[in-house]
């Protein structure tokens, strides 16, 4: 399993990356092997206020739907477009081209309530 | 209680399969991606364990006019050798099981039931038999493998050493022998794809899908979501989902094999009936127009917004690329080419009636 260790992460298996005033936000490597085979990404309308803990988008596989809870509030200010025709991307490359949507006006203090990459795998190691 | 695990448990665990409980039983879901078992079945082959299915053997010297009571498809025309998909009814004309009846010889039926349904068929048919016929029920005794895909039947003829392409019709089966085992091999399947069936002794179970994975290097181990996707695509209905005991066959889409007119039967009074004055509600096929997967247990809703039925299975499929589903809707709606509206995560998706099966192979 691979958790890249410039990202923050949660218990419900997302991802949250930083950069500036910018957050990204995904799925773990973790989730997608767990559900499989993504076939389809419900995105939130660009300009949604979302609290963090809210769900933020829905994946599905072709077994199930799953919310994902976006790891941070903020604004929603870009999701990602090339998910629509290739949803594939969030399996092959989790942490890259398949992030899901991008958060502005972020509050960085709420990082700290997240798990750094090593505590995020003792984590799914022990409770997964 | 413990999940039961089938003869083939330490290969899926070898194989790296996800075992999930299914009907109580321990099951491969998949062993890499559903996508890509799908599409192996699709274009080549593919290798399942269906061994969680049941057999229950009907004997006697009234077995005929048991079965013939007890399900809706008329037993008379199987003679052995031959193989009838047939649903066990129950008196308001419900489905108690879909299953396969294998006639073997005069007198001896082989039934294959639901893993899900082995203990109510066993118990429903022991009950309700009226004729001097025994149900035996056999479970434990068979692995069953399934092999389903372009490549199928030649790969199995190269293991077992048969003629089927030319000898086995499909719905047809034959005995055979494997490691001094006797098996049958059934040309019948659950994917819209050729292929065979085969029952062979537990014990023998694990031998035999050793070497059909030897055979051919395209052969590819599929689990049970690859075999529901597959299944969908083909149309073919699932016990719990199309087929349930307070839906009747002729509403849940399978009336072509309610034989109304061989004669009284269980549920036989109610059927005819909705026959002749036709069905309120029935099983169609629908494809969703706009964005968005549509899966069981959403609501239908006609344009004017009144509600006309539900889904029974829905998903994204493989081969088609594309979100299609069942639904039992209203029949003034089940129209080729209706728009009908579903209900996803409260939003109101448009969606088509099309006709069945979504998939059928060349």
């Amino acid at each position: 399993m691979d958790a890249p260790s410039d990202l923050r992460y949660t218990k419900d298996h997302e991802w949250v990356r930083v950069e500036g005033e910018e957050a990204t936000v995904g799925i773990t490597d973790f989730a997608q092997g767990e559900l499989g085979d993504i076939v389809f990404v419900e995105f939130p309308e660009e300009g949604t206020e979302i609290v963090s803990g809210d769900s933020v988008c829905v994946v599905e596989s072709t077994k199930a739907a799953s919310d994902v809870y976006s790891p941070i509030s903020g604004k929603v200010s870009e999701v990602n477009k090339e998910l629509e025709n290739a949803p594939e991307l969030i399996n092959s490359d989790p942490y890259g081209d398949g992030w899901l949507v991008k958060l502005e006006d972020i509050d960085t203090s709420e990082l700290e309530e997240l798990m750094s990459a090593e505590e995020y795998i003792k984590f799914v190691e022990e409770e997964a | 209680m413990g999940l039961k695990r089938t003869p083939l448990y330490e290969i899926h665990r070898e194989l790296g399969a996800r075992l999930v409980p299914f009907a109580g039983w321990e099951m491969p879901v998949r062993y890499s991606s559903i996508v890509e078992e799908h599409m192996a079945v699709r274009k080549h082959c593919g290798i399942f364990d269906v061994s969680h299915m049941g057999e229950i053997e009907c004997v006697g010297s009234e077995a005929d006019r048991a079965l013939n009571y007890l399900t809706c498809n008329d037993v008379s025309k199987l003679v052995p050798g031959k193989a009838q998909y047939t649903a066990i009814t129950n008196e308001r004309g419900g489905v108690v099981d879909d299953i396969i009846i294998y006639m073997m010889s005069p007198g001896r039926y082989l039934l294959c039931v639901n893993a899900a349904n082995i203990e109510k068929d066993f118990s429903w048919l022991s009950s309700h038999n009226k004729f001097d016929a025994e149900f035996l029920n056999r479970s434990d005794e068979f692995g069953q493998i399934a092999i389903q895909g372009p490549k199928a039947v030649n790969i199995a003829e190269s293991v077992l050493c048969l003629d089927i392409d030319s000898q086995l019709k499909y719905f047809h089966h034959m005995s055979g022998e494997y490691g001094g085992e006797k098996i049958i091999i059934a040309r019948t399947g659950y994917t819209g794809e050729d292929g065979v069936e085969v029952f062979i002794p537990a014990g023998a179970a694990k031998d035999l899908w050793d070497k059909l994975m030897e055979a051919d290097s395209d052969l590819k181990p599929c689990g049970l979501g690859a075999r529901d996707t597959l299944r969908l695509e083909a149309a073919l209905p699932l016990y719990g989902h199309e087929l349930r005991d307070d839906i009747t066959a002729l509403e849940s889409g399978i009336g072509i094999f309610v034989k109304i007119d061989k004669g009284n039967f269980m549920g036989s009074d109610i059927l005819k009936r909705q026959k002749e004055e036709g069905v309120k509600r029935k099983l169609v096929g629908f494809k969703v127009l706009a964005s968005g997967i549509v899966r069981e247990n959403s609501m239908i809703y006609a344009e004017g917004g009144e509600e006309i039925g539900f889904v029974t299975s829905g998903t994204k499929t493989p081969f088609l690329d594309a979100p299609i589903g069942l639904a039992i809707l209203d029949v003034n709606y089940s129209k080729i080419g209706t728009e009908i509206f579903a209900e996803v995560r409260g939003k109101k998706i448009k969606c088509e009636v099309v006709k069945r099966p979504f998939y059928k192979r060349n």
